[in-house]
Protein backbone atom coordinates (compact mmCIF):
# COMPACT_ATOMS: atom_id res chain seq x y z
CA UNK A 1 0.00 0.00 0.00
CA UNK A 2 1.07 3.39 -0.81
CA UNK A 3 1.63 5.76 2.26
CA UNK A 4 1.61 9.22 1.02
CA UNK A 5 3.05 11.74 3.32
CA UNK A 6 1.27 15.32 2.36
CA UNK A 7 3.53 18.09 2.58
CA UNK A 8 2.65 21.08 4.26
CA UNK A 9 2.59 22.87 1.34
CA UNK A 10 -0.41 20.48 -0.23
CA UNK A 11 -2.25 21.77 2.69
CA UNK A 12 -4.41 23.91 0.26
CA UNK A 13 -5.66 21.09 -1.37
CA UNK A 14 -9.13 20.95 0.89
CA UNK A 15 -9.61 24.41 -1.31
CA UNK A 16 -8.70 23.62 -4.43
CA UNK A 17 -11.62 21.90 -6.96
CA UNK A 18 -11.68 18.97 -9.35
CA UNK A 19 -10.58 19.64 -12.44
CA UNK A 20 -13.89 17.94 -13.47
CA UNK A 21 -16.25 20.59 -11.53
CA UNK A 22 -14.14 23.69 -12.91
CA UNK A 23 -15.07 22.22 -16.50
CA UNK A 24 -18.57 21.85 -15.47
CA UNK A 25 -18.72 25.35 -14.14
CA UNK A 26 -17.35 26.28 -17.32
CA UNK A 27 -20.28 24.67 -19.33
CA UNK A 28 -22.71 26.69 -16.76
CA UNK A 29 -21.01 30.03 -17.69
CA UNK A 30 -21.20 29.47 -21.37
CA UNK A 31 -24.82 28.58 -20.96
CA UNK A 32 -25.43 31.84 -19.78
CA UNK A 33 -23.36 33.54 -21.97
CA UNK A 34 -25.27 32.95 -24.42
CA UNK A 35 -28.55 33.96 -22.89
CA UNK A 36 -26.68 37.48 -22.26
CA UNK A 37 -25.79 37.17 -26.12
CA UNK A 38 -28.78 35.45 -27.45
CA UNK A 39 -31.83 36.96 -26.02
CA UNK A 40 -29.76 40.54 -25.90
CA UNK A 41 -28.67 41.00 -29.59
CA UNK A 42 -31.03 40.45 -32.30
CA UNK A 43 -32.13 37.48 -33.64
CA UNK A 44 -29.14 37.40 -36.26
CA UNK A 45 -27.38 35.67 -33.10
CA UNK A 46 -29.96 32.96 -32.38
CA UNK A 47 -28.38 30.57 -34.59
CA UNK A 48 -25.56 30.73 -32.38
CA UNK A 49 -27.26 30.39 -29.59
CA UNK A 50 -28.70 26.90 -30.81
CA UNK A 51 -25.09 26.06 -31.38
CA UNK A 52 -24.33 26.56 -28.54
CA UNK A 53 -26.65 24.37 -26.94
CA UNK A 54 -24.83 21.43 -29.30
CA UNK A 55 -21.62 22.55 -28.23
CA UNK A 56 -22.41 21.52 -24.31
CA UNK A 57 -23.18 17.93 -25.24
CA UNK A 58 -20.15 17.80 -27.68
CA UNK A 59 -17.82 18.86 -24.92
CA UNK A 60 -18.71 16.61 -22.51
CA UNK A 61 -17.13 13.96 -24.72
CA UNK A 62 -13.77 15.60 -25.25
CA UNK A 63 -10.90 14.13 -23.84
CA UNK A 64 -9.00 15.69 -20.45
CA UNK A 65 -5.63 15.72 -20.63
CA UNK A 66 -3.76 13.47 -18.49
CA UNK A 67 -0.80 15.26 -16.23
CA UNK A 68 1.38 12.77 -14.18
CA UNK A 69 2.72 12.75 -10.80
CA UNK A 70 6.16 14.33 -10.67
CA UNK A 71 8.67 13.58 -8.05
CA UNK A 72 10.55 16.47 -7.40
CA UNK A 73 12.19 18.09 -3.86
CA UNK A 74 9.93 20.51 -1.70
CA UNK A 75 11.37 24.41 -1.86
CA UNK A 76 13.63 25.17 1.14
CA UNK A 77 11.11 27.39 3.46
CA UNK A 78 8.18 26.58 0.81
CA UNK A 79 5.78 25.37 3.42
CA UNK A 80 6.35 28.75 5.49
CA UNK A 81 5.18 30.66 1.96
CA UNK A 82 3.27 33.21 4.15
CA UNK A 83 0.60 33.87 1.15
CA UNK A 84 -2.23 31.65 0.65
CA UNK A 85 -1.91 29.99 -2.53
CA UNK A 86 -4.33 30.05 -5.15
CA UNK A 87 -6.33 27.03 -5.69
CA UNK A 88 -5.07 24.50 -8.50
CA UNK A 89 -8.80 24.43 -10.03
CA UNK A 90 -8.29 28.42 -10.25
CA UNK A 91 -5.04 28.21 -11.69
CA UNK A 92 -5.32 25.99 -14.63
CA UNK A 93 -8.73 27.73 -15.79
CA UNK A 94 -7.82 31.34 -15.99
CA UNK A 95 -4.76 31.41 -18.46
CA UNK A 96 -3.90 33.76 -21.37
CA UNK A 97 -2.59 31.75 -23.65
CA UNK A 98 -3.65 32.83 -26.81
CA UNK A 99 -2.58 30.01 -28.94
CA UNK A 100 -5.46 28.70 -27.26
CA UNK A 101 -8.19 31.56 -27.44
CA UNK A 102 -8.05 34.77 -25.92
CA UNK A 103 -10.68 34.81 -23.77
CA UNK A 104 -9.42 33.25 -19.70
CA UNK A 105 -11.08 30.55 -20.16
CA UNK A 106 -10.58 28.98 -23.49
CA UNK A 107 -7.12 27.80 -23.38
CA UNK A 108 -8.39 25.13 -20.43
CA UNK A 109 -11.46 23.81 -22.96
CA UNK A 110 -9.39 24.09 -26.01
CA UNK A 111 -6.10 22.83 -25.30
CA UNK A 112 -7.38 19.09 -23.63
CA UNK A 113 -5.93 17.78 -26.95
CA UNK A 114 -2.84 18.88 -27.13
CA UNK A 115 -0.22 16.40 -27.83
CA UNK A 116 3.04 17.13 -25.54
CA UNK A 117 4.71 13.75 -26.50
CA UNK A 118 6.90 13.83 -28.56
CA UNK A 119 8.43 16.97 -28.01
CA UNK A 120 12.09 18.38 -28.93
CA UNK A 121 13.31 21.75 -27.02
CA UNK A 122 16.59 23.10 -28.60
CA UNK A 123 19.17 24.81 -27.18
CA UNK A 124 21.25 26.98 -29.70
CA UNK A 125 22.67 30.14 -31.03
CA UNK A 126 25.74 31.24 -29.24
CA UNK A 127 26.65 28.09 -27.60
CA UNK A 128 29.04 25.31 -27.49
CA UNK A 129 26.90 22.67 -27.08
CA UNK A 130 23.83 23.11 -28.58
CA UNK A 131 21.27 20.97 -26.65
CA UNK A 132 18.12 19.28 -27.77
CA UNK A 133 16.02 17.38 -25.18
CA UNK A 134 13.10 15.35 -25.63
CA UNK A 135 9.76 14.76 -23.76
CA UNK A 136 11.32 12.24 -20.98
CA UNK A 137 14.56 13.85 -20.87
CA UNK A 138 12.87 17.44 -19.68
CA UNK A 139 11.64 15.94 -17.00
CA UNK A 140 14.83 13.55 -16.03
CA UNK A 141 17.89 16.14 -16.85
CA UNK A 142 17.81 17.56 -14.26
CA UNK A 143 16.25 17.19 -10.75
CA UNK A 144 13.29 19.23 -9.98
CA UNK A 145 12.16 21.26 -7.44
CA UNK A 146 9.01 23.01 -5.79
CA UNK A 147 8.75 27.03 -6.08
CA UNK A 148 6.32 29.20 -4.97
CA UNK A 149 6.30 31.87 -6.39
CA UNK A 150 3.72 34.95 -7.20
CA UNK A 151 2.61 35.87 -10.39
CA UNK A 152 1.64 39.35 -11.55
CA UNK A 153 0.04 39.95 -14.48
CA UNK A 154 0.28 42.99 -16.38
CA UNK A 155 -3.42 43.03 -16.38
CA UNK A 156 -3.13 43.91 -12.38
CA UNK A 157 -4.29 40.52 -10.99
CA UNK A 158 -1.85 37.93 -9.75
CA UNK A 159 -1.72 34.36 -8.16
CA UNK A 160 0.56 32.44 -5.95
CA UNK A 161 1.22 28.93 -7.74
CA UNK A 162 3.31 26.07 -6.75
CA UNK A 163 5.81 25.49 -9.68
CA UNK A 164 7.14 22.38 -10.17
CA UNK A 165 10.97 22.60 -12.36
CA UNK A 166 14.63 23.87 -12.55
CA UNK A 167 16.84 26.75 -12.84
CA UNK A 168 17.13 28.28 -16.16
CA UNK A 169 20.85 28.71 -15.64
CA UNK A 170 21.21 24.98 -15.35
CA UNK A 171 20.00 24.06 -18.78
CA UNK A 172 22.11 27.10 -20.00
CA UNK A 173 25.19 26.29 -18.33
CA UNK A 174 25.24 22.70 -19.89
CA UNK A 175 24.80 24.13 -23.21
CA UNK A 176 28.01 26.17 -22.58
CA UNK A 177 27.40 29.72 -23.20
CA UNK A 178 30.12 31.83 -25.39
CA UNK A 179 31.50 35.34 -24.65
CA UNK A 180 28.94 37.03 -27.09
CA UNK A 181 26.01 35.48 -25.73
CA UNK A 182 24.17 38.15 -23.97
CA UNK A 183 20.95 37.68 -24.57
CA UNK A 184 18.18 34.49 -24.52
CA UNK A 185 15.52 34.49 -26.93
CA UNK A 186 12.51 32.13 -26.75
CA UNK A 187 10.01 30.66 -28.72
CA UNK A 188 6.54 28.62 -28.14
CA UNK A 189 5.51 25.89 -30.50
CA UNK A 190 4.29 27.19 -33.97
CA UNK A 191 1.45 24.67 -34.56
CA UNK A 192 -1.60 26.18 -36.00
CA UNK A 193 -3.51 22.65 -36.28
CA UNK A 194 -2.99 22.15 -32.83
CA UNK A 195 -3.38 25.82 -31.75
CA UNK A 196 -6.34 26.79 -33.12
CA UNK A 197 -5.36 30.45 -31.94
CA UNK A 198 -2.27 30.72 -34.30
CA UNK A 199 -4.86 29.31 -37.41
CA UNK A 200 -7.77 31.78 -36.44
CA UNK A 201 -7.76 35.46 -35.99
CA UNK A 202 -10.53 35.79 -34.28
CA UNK A 203 -9.51 33.25 -31.56
CA UNK A 204 -5.95 34.16 -31.60
CA UNK A 205 -6.43 37.63 -30.74
CA UNK A 206 -4.64 39.28 -33.29
CA UNK A 207 -1.07 38.96 -32.15
CA UNK A 208 1.78 37.59 -34.15
CA UNK A 209 2.56 33.73 -33.72
CA UNK A 210 4.97 31.85 -32.96
CA UNK A 211 4.59 34.09 -29.81
CA UNK A 212 9.19 34.77 -28.70
CA UNK A 213 10.10 36.34 -25.82
CA UNK A 214 13.67 37.27 -24.42
CA UNK A 215 15.69 37.74 -21.69
CA UNK A 216 19.29 39.44 -21.00
CA UNK A 217 21.64 36.55 -19.92
CA UNK A 218 21.93 37.99 -16.40
CA UNK A 219 18.75 37.17 -16.20
CA UNK A 220 18.21 34.22 -17.51
CA UNK A 221 21.12 32.94 -15.18
CA UNK A 222 19.27 34.45 -11.97
CA UNK A 223 18.74 31.61 -9.76
CA UNK A 224 15.07 32.59 -9.66
CA UNK A 225 14.42 31.66 -13.06
CA UNK A 226 13.00 28.54 -13.54
CA UNK A 227 11.96 26.34 -16.27
CA UNK A 228 8.38 24.41 -14.95
CA UNK A 229 7.98 21.17 -16.12
CA UNK A 230 4.50 21.35 -13.53
CA UNK A 231 2.17 22.53 -10.89
CA UNK A 232 0.74 21.40 -7.85
CA UNK A 233 3.06 18.19 -7.98
CA UNK A 234 2.04 16.87 -11.42
CA UNK A 235 3.22 17.94 -14.95
CA UNK A 236 1.66 21.36 -16.62
CA UNK A 237 -1.58 21.08 -18.16
CA UNK A 238 -1.51 22.36 -21.43
CA UNK A 239 -3.44 25.59 -20.73
CA UNK A 240 -0.78 26.37 -18.84
CA UNK A 241 1.98 25.67 -21.01
CA UNK A 242 3.05 22.34 -21.54
CA UNK A 243 5.42 20.12 -21.45
CA UNK A 244 7.35 22.71 -20.18
CA UNK A 245 7.37 26.79 -19.68
CA UNK A 246 9.43 30.21 -18.16
CA UNK A 247 8.88 31.51 -15.07
CA UNK A 248 10.06 34.41 -14.44
CA UNK A 249 8.43 35.95 -10.96
CA UNK A 250 9.93 39.00 -10.88
CA UNK A 251 8.39 39.87 -14.65
CA UNK A 252 4.98 40.27 -15.67
CA UNK A 253 3.04 37.38 -16.36
CA UNK A 254 3.45 37.50 -20.49
CA UNK A 255 7.26 37.39 -20.33
CA UNK A 256 6.74 33.86 -18.86
CA UNK A 257 6.35 31.98 -22.35
CA UNK A 258 4.71 29.08 -22.64
CA UNK A 259 5.32 25.32 -24.67
CA UNK A 260 8.42 26.44 -25.24
CA UNK A 261 10.29 24.68 -28.44
CA UNK A 262 13.38 26.69 -28.81
CA UNK A 263 15.71 28.83 -26.68
CA UNK A 264 18.14 30.51 -28.83
CA UNK A 265 21.52 32.53 -26.90
CA UNK A 266 22.21 36.04 -29.00
CA UNK A 267 24.51 38.90 -29.15
CA UNK A 268 21.72 41.14 -29.51
CA UNK A 269 18.06 41.50 -27.89
CA UNK A 270 15.75 39.69 -29.42
CA UNK A 271 12.33 41.11 -30.20
CA UNK A 272 9.31 39.79 -28.10
CA UNK A 273 5.77 39.60 -29.19
CA UNK A 274 3.47 41.93 -26.94
CA UNK A 275 6.55 44.76 -27.49
CA UNK A 276 6.02 44.28 -31.16
CA UNK A 277 2.08 44.75 -30.63
CA UNK A 278 2.37 47.86 -28.65
CA UNK A 279 6.05 49.11 -27.72
CA UNK A 280 4.39 52.15 -25.65
CA UNK A 281 2.74 49.49 -24.06
CA UNK A 282 4.93 46.83 -23.21
CA UNK A 283 8.58 47.11 -22.90
CA UNK A 284 11.26 44.79 -23.14
CA UNK A 285 11.86 44.53 -18.99
CA UNK A 286 8.42 44.16 -18.44
CA UNK A 287 9.80 44.16 -14.67
CA UNK A 288 6.96 44.46 -11.96
CA UNK A 289 6.87 48.28 -10.80
CA UNK A 290 4.04 49.91 -8.89
CA UNK A 291 5.53 53.15 -9.97
CA UNK A 292 4.98 52.80 -13.73
CA UNK A 293 1.45 52.71 -14.63
CA UNK A 294 0.43 50.20 -18.13
CA UNK A 295 -0.64 53.58 -20.37
CA UNK A 296 -4.38 52.39 -20.04
CA UNK A 297 -4.81 51.32 -15.90
CA UNK A 298 -2.23 52.10 -13.05
CA UNK A 299 0.13 49.41 -11.59
CA UNK A 300 0.13 50.14 -8.15
CA UNK A 301 -2.31 47.67 -6.72
CA UNK A 302 -3.74 44.35 -7.60
CA UNK A 303 -6.27 41.16 -7.34
CA UNK A 304 -5.17 38.43 -6.00
CA UNK A 305 -6.80 35.82 -6.68
CA UNK A 306 -7.45 32.92 -4.61
CA UNK A 307 -11.38 31.86 -2.90
CA UNK A 308 -14.23 34.07 -2.02
CA UNK A 309 -15.86 34.79 -4.87
CA UNK A 310 -17.24 38.61 -5.63
CA UNK A 311 -16.94 39.52 -2.21
CA UNK A 312 -13.19 38.60 -1.59
CA UNK A 313 -11.35 42.11 -0.68
CA UNK A 314 -8.12 41.02 -2.85
CA UNK A 315 -7.30 44.06 -3.51
CA UNK A 316 -3.07 44.24 -2.30
CA UNK A 317 -0.04 46.37 -3.16
CA UNK A 318 1.76 45.77 -5.68
CA UNK A 319 5.61 45.41 -4.70
CA UNK A 320 8.27 46.02 -6.64
CA UNK A 321 9.88 43.47 -8.95
CA UNK A 322 6.78 41.52 -7.49
CA UNK A 323 8.39 41.34 -4.11
CA UNK A 324 11.70 39.80 -5.39
CA UNK A 325 14.11 43.09 -4.96
CA UNK A 326 16.37 41.57 -2.59
CA UNK A 327 16.95 38.77 -4.89
CA UNK A 328 16.91 40.66 -8.78
CA UNK A 329 17.41 44.62 -8.03
CA UNK A 330 21.36 44.34 -8.45
CA UNK A 331 20.46 43.20 -12.43
CA UNK A 332 18.87 47.19 -12.75
CA UNK A 333 21.26 49.27 -11.22
CA UNK A 334 21.81 52.72 -12.79
CA UNK A 335 19.07 51.73 -15.01
CA UNK A 336 16.17 53.98 -15.20
CA UNK A 337 13.21 52.24 -15.21
CA UNK A 338 10.86 54.51 -16.48
CA UNK A 339 12.36 54.09 -19.69
CA UNK A 340 13.31 50.77 -19.43
CA UNK A 341 9.90 49.15 -18.64
CA UNK B 1 -52.99 45.13 -17.49
CA UNK B 2 -54.56 48.51 -16.22
CA UNK B 3 -53.42 50.15 -19.10
CA UNK B 4 -54.90 47.55 -21.36
CA UNK B 5 -58.48 48.40 -19.63
CA UNK B 6 -58.14 52.62 -20.01
CA UNK B 7 -57.15 52.51 -23.39
CA UNK B 8 -59.77 50.40 -24.46
CA UNK B 9 -62.41 53.14 -23.53
CA UNK B 10 -60.64 55.14 -25.91
CA UNK B 11 -61.57 53.27 -28.51
CA UNK B 12 -65.26 53.37 -29.75
CA UNK B 13 -65.70 50.90 -32.77
CA UNK B 14 -65.70 46.99 -31.74
CA UNK B 15 -63.32 46.16 -34.62
CA UNK B 16 -61.08 48.84 -33.24
CA UNK B 17 -61.66 47.71 -29.43
CA UNK B 18 -60.42 44.30 -30.71
CA UNK B 19 -57.48 45.50 -32.39
CA UNK B 20 -56.16 47.08 -29.34
CA UNK B 21 -56.49 44.31 -26.85
CA UNK B 22 -54.28 42.16 -29.54
CA UNK B 23 -51.63 44.75 -29.68
CA UNK B 24 -51.92 45.77 -25.99
CA UNK B 25 -51.39 42.05 -25.53
CA UNK B 26 -47.84 41.97 -27.94
CA UNK B 27 -46.61 44.85 -26.00
CA UNK B 28 -47.81 43.02 -22.72
CA UNK B 29 -45.76 39.53 -23.04
CA UNK B 30 -42.73 41.36 -25.14
CA UNK B 31 -42.21 43.37 -22.33
CA UNK B 32 -42.27 40.57 -19.76
CA UNK B 33 -39.65 38.88 -22.11
CA UNK B 34 -37.63 41.88 -22.00
CA UNK B 35 -37.64 41.79 -17.94
CA UNK B 36 -37.13 38.15 -18.05
CA UNK B 37 -34.19 38.02 -20.67
CA UNK B 38 -32.54 40.98 -18.43
CA UNK B 39 -32.78 39.97 -15.13
CA UNK B 40 -32.60 36.55 -15.49
CA UNK B 41 -28.68 36.85 -16.58
CA UNK B 42 -27.90 39.01 -13.82
CA UNK B 43 -29.85 36.20 -11.36
CA UNK B 44 -27.74 33.63 -12.65
CA UNK B 45 -24.47 35.88 -12.86
CA UNK B 46 -24.72 37.14 -8.68
CA UNK B 47 -25.43 33.93 -7.58
CA UNK B 48 -22.71 32.29 -9.58
CA UNK B 49 -19.89 35.23 -8.64
CA UNK B 50 -20.89 35.30 -4.71
CA UNK B 51 -20.94 31.32 -4.39
CA UNK B 52 -17.30 31.67 -6.59
CA UNK B 53 -18.29 29.17 -9.08
CA UNK B 54 -18.35 32.05 -11.94
CA UNK B 55 -14.74 31.42 -13.57
CA UNK B 56 -11.47 31.83 -11.66
CA UNK B 57 -11.77 35.86 -11.59
CA UNK B 58 -15.55 36.32 -10.47
CA UNK B 59 -14.78 40.06 -10.64
CA UNK B 60 -13.42 40.32 -14.44
CA UNK B 61 -16.15 38.27 -15.29
CA UNK B 62 -19.11 40.50 -13.91
CA UNK B 63 -17.58 43.41 -15.28
CA UNK B 64 -17.24 42.25 -18.08
CA UNK B 65 -20.95 40.37 -18.50
CA UNK B 66 -22.49 43.85 -17.16
CA UNK B 67 -20.68 46.06 -19.85
CA UNK B 68 -21.19 43.80 -23.14
CA UNK B 69 -24.55 43.33 -21.54
CA UNK B 70 -25.21 47.36 -21.40
CA UNK B 71 -23.88 47.28 -24.86
CA UNK B 72 -26.18 44.98 -26.49
CA UNK B 73 -29.28 46.89 -24.49
CA UNK B 74 -28.38 49.84 -25.74
CA UNK B 75 -28.22 48.34 -29.59
CA UNK B 76 -31.24 47.23 -29.44
CA UNK B 77 -32.78 50.10 -28.00
CA UNK B 78 -31.60 51.96 -30.78
CA UNK B 79 -32.92 49.11 -33.39
CA UNK B 80 -36.53 49.90 -31.72
CA UNK B 81 -37.47 52.83 -34.07
CA UNK B 82 -36.08 51.92 -37.44
CA UNK B 83 -37.48 48.75 -36.71
CA UNK B 84 -40.81 49.30 -35.54
CA UNK B 85 -40.90 52.36 -38.90
CA UNK B 86 -39.71 49.67 -41.56
CA UNK B 87 -41.86 46.50 -40.30
CA UNK B 88 -45.08 49.43 -39.76
CA UNK B 89 -45.03 47.79 -36.10
CA UNK B 90 -45.68 50.67 -34.26
CA UNK B 91 -46.22 48.38 -30.54
CA UNK B 92 -42.66 48.04 -30.87
CA UNK B 93 -42.41 51.48 -29.67
CA UNK B 94 -43.43 50.92 -26.22
CA UNK B 95 -40.75 48.75 -25.18
CA UNK B 96 -37.95 51.19 -26.28
CA UNK B 97 -38.23 52.78 -22.72
CA UNK B 98 -37.73 49.97 -20.66
CA UNK B 99 -34.92 48.70 -22.87
CA UNK B 100 -33.29 51.93 -22.29
CA UNK B 101 -33.67 51.80 -18.54
CA UNK B 102 -32.11 48.46 -18.85
CA UNK B 103 -29.26 49.76 -20.74
CA UNK B 104 -29.01 52.45 -17.76
CA UNK B 105 -29.40 49.10 -15.32
CA UNK B 106 -26.72 47.36 -16.59
CA UNK B 107 -24.24 50.35 -17.17
CA UNK B 108 -24.49 51.43 -13.66
CA UNK B 109 -23.93 47.52 -12.55
CA UNK B 110 -20.86 47.78 -14.74
CA UNK B 111 -19.98 51.06 -13.19
CA UNK B 112 -20.42 49.69 -9.94
CA UNK B 113 -19.27 46.19 -10.00
CA UNK B 114 -15.55 48.50 -10.63
CA UNK B 115 -15.75 50.48 -7.67
CA UNK B 116 -17.26 47.60 -5.18
CA UNK B 117 -15.62 44.51 -7.21
CA UNK B 118 -12.67 45.80 -8.72
CA UNK B 119 -10.95 48.88 -6.95
CA UNK B 120 -12.73 47.94 -3.96
CA UNK B 121 -13.85 51.35 -2.53
CA UNK B 122 -10.76 52.98 -3.06
CA UNK B 123 -11.97 56.14 -3.98
CA UNK B 124 -8.56 58.13 -4.79
CA UNK B 125 -7.82 55.25 -7.38
CA UNK B 126 -11.53 55.35 -9.08
CA UNK B 127 -11.48 58.72 -9.66
CA UNK B 128 -7.89 58.72 -10.62
CA UNK B 129 -8.30 55.48 -12.84
CA UNK B 130 -11.49 57.33 -14.43
CA UNK B 131 -9.53 60.64 -15.16
CA UNK B 132 -6.26 59.59 -15.89
CA UNK B 133 -7.02 57.17 -18.55
CA UNK B 134 -8.73 58.21 -21.83
CA UNK B 135 -10.98 54.56 -22.03
CA UNK B 136 -11.98 55.03 -18.69
CA UNK B 137 -13.35 58.78 -19.26
CA UNK B 138 -14.93 58.08 -22.33
CA UNK B 139 -17.03 54.82 -20.58
CA UNK B 140 -17.84 57.39 -17.96
CA UNK B 141 -18.91 60.10 -20.67
CA UNK B 142 -21.22 57.57 -21.85
CA UNK B 143 -22.73 56.82 -18.71
CA UNK B 144 -23.36 60.14 -17.73
CA UNK B 145 -25.43 60.74 -20.89
CA UNK B 146 -27.56 57.42 -20.12
CA UNK B 147 -28.01 58.70 -16.11
CA UNK B 148 -29.61 61.92 -17.53
CA UNK B 149 -31.32 60.15 -20.00
CA UNK B 150 -32.80 58.01 -17.25
CA UNK B 151 -33.31 60.87 -14.94
CA UNK B 152 -35.55 62.46 -17.60
CA UNK B 153 -37.08 59.42 -19.21
CA UNK B 154 -40.49 59.76 -16.90
CA UNK B 155 -43.68 61.64 -18.35
CA UNK B 156 -43.81 64.26 -16.07
CA UNK B 157 -40.20 65.20 -17.23
CA UNK B 158 -40.88 64.53 -20.14
CA UNK B 159 -43.95 66.65 -20.60
CA UNK B 160 -42.80 69.65 -18.63
CA UNK B 161 -39.44 69.94 -20.52
CA UNK B 162 -41.41 70.34 -24.21
CA UNK B 163 -39.44 70.46 -26.89
CA UNK B 164 -35.67 70.49 -25.19
CA UNK B 165 -36.37 66.50 -24.51
CA UNK B 166 -36.04 65.39 -27.63
CA UNK B 167 -32.84 67.55 -27.92
CA UNK B 168 -31.45 65.32 -24.30
CA UNK B 169 -32.14 62.38 -25.85
CA UNK B 170 -30.63 62.61 -29.12
CA UNK B 171 -27.56 62.69 -27.07
CA UNK B 172 -27.87 58.69 -26.97
CA UNK B 173 -26.55 59.12 -30.23
CA UNK B 174 -23.13 60.05 -28.60
CA UNK B 175 -23.42 58.04 -25.52
CA UNK B 176 -23.42 54.81 -27.91
CA UNK B 177 -20.68 55.63 -29.96
CA UNK B 178 -18.81 56.42 -26.63
CA UNK B 179 -19.84 53.07 -25.27
CA UNK B 180 -18.39 51.50 -28.48
CA UNK B 181 -14.95 53.03 -28.51
CA UNK B 182 -14.61 52.53 -24.49
CA UNK B 183 -14.98 48.47 -25.10
CA UNK B 184 -12.54 49.15 -28.33
CA UNK B 185 -9.94 51.20 -26.32
CA UNK B 186 -10.33 48.71 -23.37
CA UNK B 187 -8.75 45.28 -25.08
CA UNK B 188 -5.43 44.23 -25.32
CA UNK B 189 -5.13 43.39 -28.72
CA UNK B 190 -8.61 41.50 -28.90
CA UNK B 191 -10.20 44.09 -31.62
CA UNK B 192 -12.44 41.72 -34.09
CA UNK B 193 -15.15 41.85 -31.25
CA UNK B 194 -15.18 45.33 -30.31
CA UNK B 195 -14.92 46.21 -34.08
CA UNK B 196 -18.08 44.39 -35.17
CA UNK B 197 -19.87 46.48 -31.97
CA UNK B 198 -18.76 49.56 -33.83
CA UNK B 199 -20.18 48.25 -37.21
CA UNK B 200 -23.27 47.55 -35.94
CA UNK B 201 -23.12 51.62 -34.06
CA UNK B 202 -22.65 52.42 -37.43
CA UNK B 203 -24.92 50.93 -39.23
CA UNK B 204 -27.40 51.94 -36.42
CA UNK B 205 -26.69 55.59 -37.44
CA UNK B 206 -26.95 55.30 -40.54
CA UNK B 207 -30.48 54.39 -40.69
CA UNK B 208 -31.05 57.80 -39.07
CA UNK B 209 -29.20 59.55 -41.50
CA UNK B 210 -31.70 61.51 -43.10
CA UNK B 211 -32.40 62.82 -39.59
CA UNK B 212 -28.87 63.77 -38.66
CA UNK B 213 -28.71 65.76 -42.69
CA UNK B 214 -32.03 67.58 -41.46
CA UNK B 215 -29.82 68.48 -38.67
CA UNK B 216 -26.95 69.65 -40.30
CA UNK B 217 -29.38 71.64 -43.16
CA UNK B 218 -31.00 72.97 -39.98
CA UNK B 219 -27.88 74.63 -38.14
CA UNK B 220 -26.80 76.27 -41.96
Amino acid sequence: MLIKIPKKSELSENQVTQESVYLQRRQLLKGMGFIGAGTLLSSALSSKAHGGVFDLFKEKEKPVFTRKDLSYSGQAGAENFPEKLTPEGKVISHNNFYEFGAQKHQPAELAQGFKVNPWQLKISGEVDKPITLDYDQLFSTFSLEERIYRLRCVEAWSMVIPWVGFPLAKLLKMAQPNSRAKYVAFETLHDPEQMPGQSSRRLGGGIAYPYVEGLRIDEAMNPLTLMSVGLYGKTLPPQNGAPIRLVVPWKYGFKSIKSIVGIKLLEKEPPTTWNLLAPHEYGFYANVNPGVAHPRWSQASERRITTGGLLARNRIETLMFNGYGEEVADLYKGMDLRKFY
Amino acid sequence: MVSKVKAGTAFDSPFKLRLNKVLTTKVFWLKVLIHLGALLPLVNLYYLALSDQLTADPVEAVIHFTGIGALNLFLLTLLVSPLSKYSRQAFLMKTRRLLGLYTFAYALLHLLNFLFFEVQFDLALFVGEIVKRPYMTVGMAAFVILLLLALTSFDKVKRRMGKSWQKLHNYSYLAVVLAGVHFYWSVKSEIIEPGVYLALILALLFLRRDKFRRWFKGKR
